[in-house]
């Protein structure tokens, strides 16, 4: 999306409010700087009168060179069209902004993100916790004066490793115990976590006041080691009896910091870690990482790379989809055998990746301007037999396997429900969106690569509960078959690649947002360049961290072993989420 | 009719349950332990369970598949080794964990840079697989291996490779990719003959 567009949309945002916007002038950026003390009224406005209602990302930025920190909003239409960019900037000492979860709830997650890695306070944050680092960690690790234990250089590739490459080990330079940062008057001995406490003072356990009977209400905790929480991730729940008063999900046991590591790669090194995020959809994660860079670079791959990419993409979204439904299956109860029906196929899918790539699921496949390598010989035939034979057989024998189960449908149905118009308000993406009914799809709303000359139908629920979100994963199951029968037989010849493969890239100065619709939802990725080797900013809008969001609003109400269905039906991956 | 649902389910169970040895028997023994019994079950045609047994019989790969890079010399007449690598540092740059350190060798007369490692080393626990190395290596130098059982006792002994245990023959390299190896070898002969005929028109 150009500056042009932006501006010959919405034509009247700086004549609107002449004193407190401006537009974004700065090279290659795009979007509005507002003034911090009007930023609550302006995303009321746009939100209520301009129909921007869905907040895709929130997150910040560190300008050290200029002293500045800046909060970066993405907002979009529902109803599909270009979207907004508007920023706020904050000093560096100072950084304090109201925080938007008024307006948009969506933003809870993502504002205690950028707090705890950036240290940007939102004011009237209903519970500004650390999200992903631990309370009473030191400093702010997205801040560009912030350095990690290991640190060894700004930016890679590191000195040391040629011309006079001798190898040191990283933990033999930093003994055992001195590879962590502590606060400057921190005493392991002493030291109690204000982690737990401060979580449980935000549950605000109040004692039920009441005529009758009198009950306790208690906190359950269920994880961070679970088999039902998919990986270490943990639920906080108050009950009541067997219902769940309040929750809270806790997470960042697998948080490595992706963005700090991002930042300190170059641009084409960072493809394989992108793999490392949603590990069962890799090459969705490539796709929206290499579109947001090729449009900072403007260049556009060829056709048959295009239909490559799509044909990768889709193969993930059944894969993703079909363990999706599988684990929520074991999260049942049904323990195992609809999970191993599931990765039968998914298996055949990743052999198809193996052959391809050269690896099942970290596949690094994608590059600027195109992919890395060809189909190789009877892979095609393989995706043949796949799209047009064995997976509608057995889509279809998976429906007819669970969809009238009467089990599933009393576990399922009426279970963790959302209104659209929550759904929209909690910024949900993906299978949640649409099984609440709202018809939003990234390939339809703002099409990317080649999906607006191909043929398929966003699949909507409209209950809005766990049962319409698996018969959605059901319906895309069969719409990317369908789109894989196009691209199977379009497939043109030709090159793969825009110009020759090159290991340093030369990209120009500016801000990009890609965004594609992975399997798990809406996968942004933001990324800002300065013209050198290396993103200055480097944000991944992880769809199923932000899907999280929504998870007490449904939860609240139910049965406790409702909690586990409604969050197998979010389907997580923890590598996103914890990044 | 309540219950219907988990019946019609139960027979999707049964079937799996059934074609699983309605194709034991139709390859009566056949299906375990032979090539072609695998390669059918790891099909798309297969009907019953895919498991392979690990490790009396191993998934056949394909010649893409990546794992920890290694270093491809050209054995000489004289039983010496000749390594394509000239340590211009293009791997250990664009590799993203930095697991790569290159040593480049000095001439001890002049001192002039050489183009031979001196000492080229990988740490295995590092590498992440991703195989970029091999892919911008102009020399086909360094290559992604197949050989992927490699669990040894002591970590800090045994994982970090040196030129020494990186080193394969180009004979191997051509066994596990031959379409690579034949694309690139072509590739090098027409630059060499483009190269000779471009001295014999000066």
């Amino acid at each position: 999306m150009s500056e042009q567009d932006v501006v010959t949309q919405v034509p009247d945002l700086t004549s609107r409010f002449p004193e407190q916007v401006v537009k974004d002038t700065r090279q290659g950026y795009e979007g509005y700087i507002v003034q911090p003390d009007f930023l609550l009224e302006f995303a009321r406005t746009m939100r209520d009168e301009d129909g921007y209602d869905y907040l895709s990302s929130v997150t910040g930025v560190d300008y050290l060179p200029e002293g500045k920190l800046e909060v970066v909003y993405h907002v979009y239409k529902t109803i599909g069209d270009k979207g907004l960019v508007f920023k706020v900037q904050l000093p560096r000492d100072n950084s304090i902004v109201t925080s938007l979860v008024s307006i948009y709830p969506g933003a809870e997650f993502q504002e205690r993100e950028a707090y705890d890695l950036l240290g940007i306070r939102f004011e009237n944050h209903p519970d500004l916790r650390r999200i992903l680092m631990w309370e009473g960690f030191a400093g702010y690790p997205l801040r560009k004066d912030w350095k990690e234990p290991f640190y060894e250089e700004d930016f890679k590739p590191f000195k040391t490793r040629w011309p006079q490459g001798k190898i040191v080990r990283a933990e033999d330079g930093t003994p055992f115990k001195d590879n962590v940062e502590y606060p400057s008057d921190f005493d392991p001995e002493n030291w109690v976590s204000e982690s737990e406490s401060k979580l449980y003072e935000s549950l605000k356990v109040i004692q039920q006041e009441s005529d009758g009977m009198k009950t306790d209400r208690i906190i359950v905790n269920l994880g961070p080691q679970h088999p039902s929480t998919h990986g270490v991730f943990r639920m906080v729940a108050v009950v009541e009896g067997e219902t769940i008063v309040e929750l809270k999900p806790v997470f960042g046991y697998l948080h490595r910091n992706h963005e700090k590591i991002g930042e300190r790669n170059t641009f084409l090194q960072n493809i394989p870690f992108t793999d490392r995020l949603d590990y069962i959809s890799s090459m969705s994660n490539n796709f929206g990482y290499v579109l947001a860079v090729e449009k900072l670079m403007n260049i556009k791959p060829p056709d048959r790379a295009e239909y490559l990419r799509v044909m990768m993409a889709e193969l993930t979204r059944i894969s993703s989809h079909v363990m999706a439904i599988g684990f929520l299956l074991n999260d049942l109860g049904a323990y195992f055998t609809p999970a191993l029906y599931a990765l039968e196929e998914r298996e055949l899918i990743l052999d198809i990746f193996e052959a391809v790539s050269g690896s099942r699921m970290m596949c690094n496949y994608m590059r600027f301007g195109g992919v890395v390598r060809d189909l190789p010989e009877g892979v095609l035939e393989k995706v043949n037999e796949l799209v047009f034979d064995r997976l509608p057989r057995k889509i279809d024998e998976l429906d007819r396997y669970l969809t009238e189960n009467e089990i599933v449908r009393n576990r399922c149905e009426g279970v963790g429900v959302l209104t659209p118009e929550q759904a929209i308000a909690l910024s949900c993406a993906g299978p949640m969106l649409r099984a609440s009914g709202v018809p939003y799809d990234v390939r339809r709303a703002e099409p990317y690569s080649i999906y607006d000359q191909l043929d398929f139908d966003v699949a909507i629920g409209i209950h809005g509960d766990v049962y319409d979100r698996y018969l959605v994963r059901i319906e895309e199951i069969r719409q990317s078959l369908k789109i894989l029968q196009q691209v199977v037989k379009q497939i043109p010849d030709g090159p793969i690649m825009t110009g020759k493969p090159a290991y340093q890239v030369r990209v120009p100065a500016g801000e990009a947002y890609g965004r594609v619709e992975g399997p798990k939802g809406e996968l942004g990725y933001y990324v800002i360049s300065n013209g050198k080797p290396n993103p200055w900013r480097y944000h991944v809008r992880a769809p199923s961290f932000i899907n999280l969001t929504s998870l007490a609003p449904m939860c609240r109400g139910e049965k406790i072993a409702d909690a586990i269905v409604v969050l197998g039906a979010i389907d997580i991956v923890l590598g996103e989420v914890d990044r | 009719m309540n219950g219907l649902g988990i019946i019609k389910g139960l027979g999707v169970t049964l079937k799996h349950f059934i074609s699983t040895y309605v194709e034991d028997f139709r390859w009566r023994g056949k299906l375990y332990r032979t090539e072609k019994g695998l390669a059918f079950r790891s099909s798309s045609k297969m009907r019953g369970v895919f498991t392979v047994q690990y490790p009396e019989e191993k998934l056949p790969l394909p010649e893409e598949f990546r794992f920890i890079p290694f270093l491809v010399y050209d054995e000489l007449p004289n039983g010496e080794k000749d390594f394509r690598c000239t340590s211009c540092g293009i791997c250990a740059k664009v590799c993203p964990p930095q697991c790569i350190w290159i040593y480049r060798s000095n001439d001890p007369v002049t001192g002039r840079p050489i183009p031979a490692p001196a000492e080229f080393y990988i740490d295995i626990d590092i590498c992440m697989n991703c195989g970029m190395c091999a892919e911008y290596c102009p020399f086909d130098a360094i290559i992604m291996d197949h050989d992927y059982e490699i669990s040894s006792y002591d970590r800090m002994k045994d994982d970090i490779y040196n030129k020494e245990k990186l080193g394969k023959p180009a004979s191997y390299y051509q066994g596990i990719r031959p379409t690579n190896y034949a694309r690139q070898a072509t590739a090098r002969a027409e630059k060499e003959a483009a190269k000779a005929a471009g001295k014999k028109d000066v």
